[in-house]
């Protein structure tokens, strides 16, 4: 069981750690600066920084002693756009530069220093050497699709989760918001949407199925049994069993299926948690309430956690990347907007407050 | 030569001191100061070379016109102030 939490915050990124007496905030890193997300790279112990500074742009930094010092290292950069590039759907050309790294992830354990960054505005990155360089996944840019996406949780569309398949690293999946999910089984040569099954409430009739415009939150796949996934999505909560083939829907999971995040177990595909909030015109916990609803049996049914969490006025929301469960399934983190964070050492049954005041917390990691 | 200076919030994220570079126009002064200073273009330009949203580039006191091919020309005695914008960002 790990040790070590990375708490990415609108004003630093904070790192807490277990002793003896309980979880506590053990280092602050960037304070100030708006750390959007952080990535504990287990095959080297690097830990990685995502910070965005507003008028200087996104940067990333990384450490190799477990955050003492952290060194700036490149962002990933677009190419030059051409003259004639016509990708803006709606009139609106789409900016060739990056505006968020909205996703960290590492590439498989038979691949060291290869990491993938998901971004806002689309882009996908892969980098060879720990983050030093990045090179934008052309075919999936190019991607006549791509064209089709659009914003979801900002102005412009992005790539929120990048996953790897532990069996294989050629096969890789993104979820975008909002442009659904897509899968390369070739080391990121060719692409295709796999969204099947969702859908998008929020779009003309026509257009509720296209699986090119749904807007997954977030996508996560169980480690131990890859081809079992779970996406929480704008429209509710969807469940795969066949590798995102295709998605069924789980129509009821405690108070409400609105949320942002979603975690599933990494041995228990069926074990999966999620954060509601009441919809998307009303994201704050139903009736004041902080719960995280489980499922461990596939979503046929729900737990509803509350033990630890407020239950009389509590507005907090979770970010998409805000929860995390640990390799051991027992760990379980979330930090919320209000600046609380929350640990629980028993896959959920109850929660200790770490903290009540941090800043705005877009992200947990643990290490 | 054209003087280059940066805004004070900047240094706290890279060093940027004041620095002197040939060049006739701002595209050209910035490319100098950059190829000193590698780290630094991303924290002035975007990905394609145009003025970060929420930054200006005032030369003698005028802010440039040209903030996506940064053609404003600049003379030997200028001065060019890189410094944040007072918007978000």
């Amino acid at each position: 069981m790990t040790d070590t939490l990375l708490v990415s915050t609108r004003k630093g990124l904070f790192e807490v750690r277990r002793h003896s007496s309980g979880w506590t905030v053990q280092r602050a890193s960037f304070v100030g600066d708006n750390v959007t997300l952080a990535l504990a790279d287990r095959r080297d112990g690097c830990w990685y920084a995502a910070l965005d500074h507003g008028h200087f742009g996104a940067k990333l930094h990384r450490s190799e002693d477990d955050g003492e010092s952290w060194v700036e290292i490149g962002a990933p950069e677009y190419p030059p756009k051409p003259a004639d590039e016509d990708d803006g759907q709606d009139g609106r050309p789409v900016p060739w530069a990056l505006q968020r790294i909205w996703a960290l992830s590492t590439a498989g354990d038979d691949r060291p220093g290869e990491l993938w960054a998901g971004t806002i505005p689309g882009g996908l990155f892969r980098s060879r050497d720990q983050g030093q360089t990045w090179t934008l996944v052309d075919s999936l840019w190019r991607h006549p699709d791509r064209k089709r996406w659009f914003g979801g949780g900002a102005d412009l569309p992005g790539i929120h989760s990048v996953l790897v398949d532990p069996r294989d690293s050629r096969r890789v999946l993104v979820g975008v918001s909002c442009g659904g999910v897509w899968e390369t089984t070739d080391d990121g040569e060719t692409w295709t949407v796999r969204a099947t099954g969702m859908r998008a409430n929020y779009m003309p009739p026509e257009q509720v199925d296209d699986p090119v415009i749904q807007d997954p939150h977030l996508v996560v796949a169980c480690a131990a049994d890859f081809d079992r996934l779970w996406t929480q999505h704008h429209c509710g909560i969807w469940r795969s069993t066949d590798g995102a083939r295709s998605w069924t829907e789980i129509k009821q999971a405690g108070p409400s299926t609105f949320g942002f995040a979603v975690a599933v177990h990494p041995r228990e595909p069926n074990t999966a948690y999620f954060v509601p909030a009441i919809s998307d015109q009303h994201r704050v916990p139903v009736d004041g309430r902080v719960v995280v609803t489980r499922t461990r049996d596939g979503g046929e049914s729900f737990d509803v956690l509350r033990n630890g969490l407020p239950q009389n006025h509590a507005y907090d929301l979770v970010f998409r990347h805000a929860l995390d469960i640990d390799h051991t399934g027992e760990l379980l983190a979330l930090g919320s907007t209000t600046g609380n964070l929350w640990i629980s050492e028993d896959a959920g049954d109850r929660f200790t407050t770490v903290s009540t005041h941090l800043p705005p917390i877009h992200a947990v990691c643990f290490v | 030569m054209p003087i280059v200076h940066f805004t004070a919030n900047l240094r706290r994220h890279v060093a940027c001191p004041s620095v002197t570079v040939e060049g006739a126009t701002v595209r050209e002064a910035l490319a100098r100061v950059f190829e000193q200073n590698p780290q630094l273009r991303g924290y002035v330009v975007d990905d394609q070379g145009a003025v970060r949203k929420h930054m200006n580039i005032f030369v003698d006191g005028v802010q440039i016109r040209d903030r996506v091919t940064l053609g404003d020309p600049v003379t030997p005695g200028t001065e060019i102030y890189v410094i944040q914008a007072l918007s978000g960002g």
